[in-house]
């Protein structure tokens, strides 16, 4: 693949520094993000090259990118980095992003657990882990995925059917309705 | 000393016994807990992928009712609760712009009031270790307990860790020991179990809880030693498919902190709800006559 870089190069990464309030020109690429990442070896990209790609203002491979579906937010390398460049914040930032812009994420699942998870406590106020697996399960069509696990917890008495729903599910809602993607920003 | 409880949607659930074993243990210490009243969920790892005032929305309703309640903390049990409890408490101490937003979103306001810490903190800097050792009835001498952090309690280090050394956190160790049993030093207390993509991609948990299980057996371990329910559910719940998928059945009982302290200051096995945990603990606490 051949890149081009324009004279909007800056613009990409001055966006995400914005939005991310970290500023990823500070990144000298040592790699050490990389070396302690969980997760790397099921990325396309590593935690390094993403942020180089983002200096070089590569917008559509980045916001394409598996990686930051697939970044666990363990805070790893936020914690190492030797330039104090919050890491986990900027994959925070991509995914919210990429969302917002239309991006269909590399790692459909992920997107469809973090909606569900979502609504329920949107409807409750708190989750329920029985209904999330669940809901998940049928939603992507694996019927009988933990089904193991499942029959476990039943016997031990985990698994309740009943629901837990707070009294103030109103709050519950106008918090979803009035929060937006980005602090005060990009709105 | 009253201190605020918020126990967390998997208190109701798969940790139901890292809640039982919490009051009971609190209780025994003269440890006063009062839940905070209608709490909802801290919005975990979902909230923060997918909306930025979200995640600092959902924990600061429970920070304003618990403050709207009289309390003064708020102890969570759960290291993911704890951390955006925490980031968002730290986060609007240090900006205004971003408070009156929040009480804006909520319709409340916050006064910043509260100590937020996890159930380590309580025992370890609220009631304190020499305390914990004049409270042990049954020593756990003879055990060999690894303390595992995972990631939520110690990074990002600067805005929430319950250790001074979030790269090496030893209060988990410090209390194990003063319960009488050795917590040796191993390669991966802080390492990460994947919990956020436990249904999502149930793959990776498996290959990272794998790895821990097998950096415990390196170390010898009788038992893994964890203070949130989702490393629990991680670490305990998946030994069956890790067995079949990677050919190592470790067979290695996970209990919660709590749990352990309970067991030494000579509560049972049932009452503590170690009995609800799938791999079963009870071989290992009869074996060293600790039940
Ligand atoms: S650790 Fe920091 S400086 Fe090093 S490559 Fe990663 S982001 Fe860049
Ligand atoms: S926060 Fe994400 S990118 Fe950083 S080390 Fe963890 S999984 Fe990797």
């Amino acid at each position: 693949m051949i890149y081009q870089l324009n004279a909007d190069v800056r613009n990409f990464g001055k966006t995400i520094s914005k939005l991310s309030d970290v500023d990823i020109y500070t990144c000298y690429q040592c790699g050490k993000c990389t070396a302690g990442c969980p997760i790397v070896m099921e990325m396309s990209h590593t935690p390094n090259q993403i942020m180089r790609l983002i200096q070089l203002g590569l917008k559509e491979e980045v916001l394409n990118s598996l990686t930051p579906w697939l970044c666990a937010a363990c805070e790893t390398c936020t914690t190492r980095c030797p330039k104090g460049v919050d890491i986990a914040k900027i994959m925070d930032t991509l995914r919210i992003l990429a969302r917002k812009e239309g991006y269909q994420s590399k790692e459909p699942n992920v997107v469809k657990f973090n909606d569900i998870f979502l609504n329920c406590i949107k409807d409750k106020g708190r989750l329920q882990e029985t209904h999330l697996a669940m809901v998940y399960n049928l939603k992507t069509k694996q019927f009988f995925k933990d089904a193991d696990i499942g029959r476990k917890l039943f016997m031990k008495g985990k698994i309740s059917l009943s629901s837990d729903k707070i009294k103030g599910t109103d709050a519950m809602k106008s918090i979803f309705e009035r929060s937006r993607a980005f602090l005060g920003k990009g709105e | 000393m009253v201190y605020g409880y918020y126990p967390g949607c998997s208190s109701h659930g798969t940790a139901k016994e890292y809640d039982i074993s919490t009051k009971k243990v609190c209780e025994r210490l003269g440890l006063k807990l009062e839940e905070v009243r209608d709490w909802n969920c801290c919005g975990a790892s979902p909230a923060h992928a997918t909306s930025e005032e979200l995640a600092l929305a959902l924990p600061f309703r429970n920070l304003v009712l618990a403050e709207k309640q009289g309390l003064d903390s708020i102890m969570s049990t759960c290291s993911a609760c704890y951390n955006r409890l925490k980031v968002a408490h730290e986060t609007l101490k240090k900006a205004p712009e971003i408070l009156n937003r929040m009480s804006e979103i909520v319709g409340e306001p916050y006064n910043k009031t509260l100590k937020v810490i996890h159930f380590l903190d309580l025992i370890s800097k609220e009631f304190g270790v020499e305390k914990i050792k004049e409270s042990v009835v049954k020593p756990l001498t003879g055990l060999k307990a690894v303390s595992y952090y995972g990631c939520l309690l110690t990074r990002p280090p600067k805005l929430v860790s319950i250790d001074p050394d979030g790269e090496n956190p030893t209060i988990m160790e410090e209390i194990i020991e003063a319960l009488g049993a050795e917590s040796p030093y191993w390669s991966h207390k802080t390492e990460c179990c994947g919990a956020s993509f436990a249904l999502d991609r149930t793959d990776i948990v498996l290959r990272l809880s794998n790895e821990i299980l097998k950096a415990a057996r390196f170390a010898d371990a009788d038992c893994i030693i964890v203070a949130c329910p989702l490393c629990f559910a991680n670490l305990d719940m998946r030994q069956s498919q890790i067995a079949s998928k990677y050919g190592i059945n470790y067979s290695l009982p996970v209990l919660f902190i709590s749990e352990l302290m309970g067991v030494a200051i000579g509560m049972g096995n049932k009452e503590l709800g170690i009995d609800k945990h799938i791999v079963s603990a009870k071989n290992l606490l009869k074996e060293k006559d600790l039940i």
